[in-house]
């Protein structure tokens, strides 16, 4: 039998003395955090005025040992250039347009083959059990440009298991918010809204499915999907659900919005694979935004040691 | 002719004025202008206006026609160069920038990547045309000249392609493209249909130069 096992560990995964000897502390500092950031959500605004997400800061967090130690993009390049097809077609839109989007009050419905009951919960009410950490990701998009992203949030896999799915809930399928006044893409309906992304059970409780609240230390910008989005670093960037309002456990694999949009370009999982081609581009290199030349692509964008073997037996050529 | 004697004196604006997207290209390149991907950025501007100067170049022939401006063919060379130049551009930043002289890498995304292979060929179709661009080589190729330079409306069609082929989904500005493109050799086929084709297949007037 063969037994997968991770690297060596690197460097960069080995906890540093000081907070080795501190973890206690630390960590009750990065809880600190996680309720001083719900709380703020509350209490940082003056009451009844909306607004576009304000920049907190997310406080101590805690590092992970499943960040990269590649050097990071800019939060300048970070929060200027990215997709989100809900502000427009252009990778400048969706800062260009950011303040048009209000994302307080914020809730998200959680619902589908569970124990617990189906509600609309307040964000602050979602965030506040879980710990936020420190994640440095690369992120690979499907259009061949990457970033090392290093964000904030807490395991996807802590909030499933609060809401206990049953052994129904086969996938895990995601709304973004649908809001044409505010989302001029929604308007113009350059895809079709709401965007849905999915996820199957084991790929969604995989230690490296993340949902996010913020980026070096503060909370997201709108145009990074502010105020919670889904990151599944080795699946190509469109998978990384921004705005999330819905959450809901279900039975049959949910067609996600570009699978709709271009079925034979884009797949329902979308793993990062250089040895397969989008039908209109090569998926062979990417560009690391900053870098000057192109480099190659990893299996599962570097991250197979750990999620790999859910796809053992699988045709990734077909299930693209 | 006495319509001719402003021309010289205009050509060097024309000149310049074809040149400000380079310009505009090089201050931004050097004030940081050209945004996070800046490879990317170059790479479209200079598509976009290789595609854009073609498209100048071929509305020259149903202006002249249309509005009775003879003037205007003694520019179309000039602005037929300026495609070429920003094609030119255009394909230098996918081989030095892109792909950094990988020849491999380029034969294989020129052969399997379709919009990769359109504009490779509306590209190489630009070059015997801006070879035989000079007054020796019309004078040279005579009849065979018009014939040759017909290869301009393919090379534009596989612009046009090209731009279509590569985006998402937003096909909005390649369409717009498309239907100027439309509409340029829709005006040719008119004029051919009214009677006038005869000049055209024997090149025996000055309009068969279209």
């Amino acid at each position: 039998m063969l037994i997968k096992q991770a690297p060596d560990i690197r460097s960069s995964e080995i906890t540093p003395e000081r907070l080795y000897y501190n973890r206690r502390q630390f960590i009750h500092a990065a809880s600190g955090a996680a309720l001083g950031a719900a709380g703020a959500a509350v209490l940082g605004q003056p009451a009844g005025e909306l607004q576009a997400a304000p920049q907190e800061d997310l406080g101590e967090l805690r590092p992970s040992q499943f960040s990269t130690d590649e050097r990071q993009n800019s939060y300048e390049e970070i929060t200027s250039y990215n997709n989100f097809y809900e502000f427009g077609l252009d990778k400048e839109d969706p800062k260009r347009y950011a303040d048009d989007l209000t994302v307080k009050p914020w809730t998200v419905r959680v619902e589908g083959h569970m124990n617990r009951p189906a509600a609309d919960y307040a964000l602050e009410d979602i965030l506040s059990p879980h710990t936020l950490e420190e994640r440095i990701y690369r992120l690979r998009c499907v259009e061949a440009w990457s970033m090392v992203v290093p964000w904030v949030g807490f395991p996807l896999r802590d909030l499933i298991q609060r809401f206990e799915p049953t052994s129904r809930a086969r996938f895990v399928r995601f709304e973004t918010l649908y809001r044409p006044s505010e989302f001029r893409g929604q308007r113009a309906r350059n895809l079709q809204y709401p965007y849905v992304e999915g996820l199957r059970m084991d790929e969604a409780l995989n230690p490296l499915a993340l949902l996010s609240v913020g980026i070096y230390g503060k909370t997201l910008l709108n145009q990074n999907g502010a105020p919670i989005r889904l990151v599944v670093p080795w699946k190509y960037g469109f998978k990384s659900i921004k705005s999330i309002v819905k959450i809901e456990f279900v039975e049959d694999q949910p067609r996600n919005t570009w699978n709709v949009a271009i079925p034979h370009e884009y797949g329902f999982y979308a793993n990062v694979n250089p040895d397969v081609d989008h039908p209109r581009w090569s998926q062979a290199m990417e560009r690391r935004i900053g870098n000057f030349f192109r480099q190659r692509t990893q299996r599962f964008n570097g991250y197979g040691y750990q999620v790999a073997r859910m796809y053992d037996g699988m045709d990734l050529a077909r299930n693209y | 002719m006495a319509t001719a004697s402003w021309i010289p004196r205009v050509k060097p604006f024309v000149f310049l004025a074809c040149l400000i997207p380079a310009l505009l290209l090089g201050w931004d390149a050097f004030t940081g202008g050209l945004g996070v991907n800046p490879i990317e950025d170059i790479t479209h501007r200079t598509g976009d206006w290789a595609l854009r100067f073609l498209l100048v170049t071929l509305a020259v022939t149903p202006l002249r026609r249309l509005a009775g401006w003879n003037g205007l063919v003694r520019f179309r060379r000039m602005v037929g160069l300026f495609a070429f130049f920003y094609a030119v551009l255009h394909f230098s930043t996918y081989l030095v920038f892109d792909h950094f002289f990988d020849l491999l890498l380029i034969i294989d995304d020129v052969a399997e990547r379709k919009y990769v292979t359109a504009g490779f060929v509306g590209f190489v179709l630009m070059i015997p045309l801006a070879v035989t661009s000079t007054q020796g080589w019309i004078r040279r190729l005579g009849r065979r000249w018009t014939a040759l330079h017909r290869l301009v409306y393919a090379s534009a069609v596989a612009g046009v392609v090209h731009f279509l082929w590569l985006v998402k989904i937003d096909i909005g500005e390649p369409l717009i493209y498309a239907v100027i493109l439309a509409l340029l050799l829709g005006a040719r086929l008119a004029h051919r249909y009214r009677g006038h084709g005869g000049a055209v297949r024997t090149g025996a007037t000055g309009a068969a130069r279209s």
